[in-house]
């Protein structure tokens, strides 16, 4: 019954036993899909989700008559780091708007990587405010686009008012070993936060 | 992200059709990365068509949830109902994430870390 699928599955490797996930997340155009492309082992993939205008999740999914619906696309890849385990990146929109669907996003996540632009770095407030309320720790990665402004990594820190703990890097999200580092800058700071008890 | 296009969706019937009415999973424990993978031998003969292509794409191997939307081209939140109905009829066995509240323990960061280091 049309039960072809979209697209060619690759399946996770049987012997993987945990999945976990990491957030790129940002403002429009700054590079979250790239990112994710560059550093995923599949082709990425895209899910979509209805909306109301007012952000949140459609309750009825029939739709209410008089509400507006906005389709929110997500993009994602997957890494295989064990033969136990793999870690999926979710591509996030940073709109303050998309608080309903960041929600089921940010669930369960280990941390954000804030993928930022030197030339709005203002457009990034609402995304790390956001994350802050949720308590999800996050890195921020400048994405080096080319005829961007190369501001002092102090000058950026004020800018975006982070706490001296959080990282900040520079990255090119169309390179692997770059954008890996910057993911690597991320789990590091989160071992810092991780209760000294060991598991 | 690919924002505003007006609420329609690709599919030949509209979504509460697919769930069955319902908005909402009969379990709050599915996330966008469980691992589901199809139950061999389970019968399929009273499942819609969209459980059908669940259980023919699962049928492979493990995929998360939110693989399983994207190949079958369905919302996140319609594939969580239909998935979490397979669960508990016993067509889908799960590999859950790590619980929500729970800090990650050092050793899953480290081995984390581990991988990343060693793959780029």
């Amino acid at each position: 019954m049309g039960s072809a699928p979209v697209s060619d599955p690759v399946y996770v490797p049987d012997t993987v036993q945990t999945a976990v996930k990491i957030l790129v997340v940002g403002h429009f155009a700054v590079g979250k899909t790239t990112f994710v492309g560059t550093l995923s082992e599949i082709r990425p993939l895209r899910t979509e989700e209805t909306m109301t205008q007012a952000g949140e999740l459609v309750d009825d999914l029939a739709g209410v008559p008089g509400k507006t619906t906005t389709t929110v696309a997500m993009d994602f890849g997957r890494i295989t780091l064990s033969e136990s385990l793999v870690l999926y990146l979710f591509g996030a929109p940073g709109q303050k708007r998309f608080t309903g669907l960041l929600n089921d996003m940010l669930h369960g996540a280990l941390g954000a990587l804030v993928l930022a632009d030197t030339r709005r770095l203002d457009h990034s407030f609402d995304i790390m405010g956001l994350l802050e309320e949720h308590g999800v720790p996050y890195a921020v990665a400048v994405n080096q686009f080319e005829g961007a402004p190369a501001f002092p990594e102090a000058d950026i820190r004020e800018a975006l008012d982070l706490l001296p703990e959080t990282p900040l890097v520079v990255c090119d999200a169309r390179e692997a070993a770059s954008s890996a580092g910057a993911l690597i800058s991320l789990v590091e700071y989160l071992q810092t936060r991780t209760p000294w008890e060991q598991g | 992200m690919t924002p505003s296009r007006p609420g329609r969706d690709r599919g030949l019937v509209r979504p509460y059709v697919i769930t069955e009415g319902r908005a909402h999973p009969t379990r709050n424990t599915v996330d966008l990365v469980t691992l589901v993978t199809a139950v061999r031998d389970r019968p399929l003969n009273s499942l819609n068509p969209e459980k059908r292509r669940v259980m023919e794409l699962c049928g492979g191997g493990a995929l998360s949830v939110a693989e399983v939307a994207a190949h079958l081209s369905l919302a996140v939140s319609v594939t969580k109902v239909l998935l979490s109905d397979l669960i508990d009829s016993g067509h889908l066995t799960v590999r859950p994430p790590i619980p929500k509240a729970q800090l990650p323990d050092a050793r899953l960061l480290q081995e984390v870390l581990h991988g990343l280091r060693s793959r780029f």
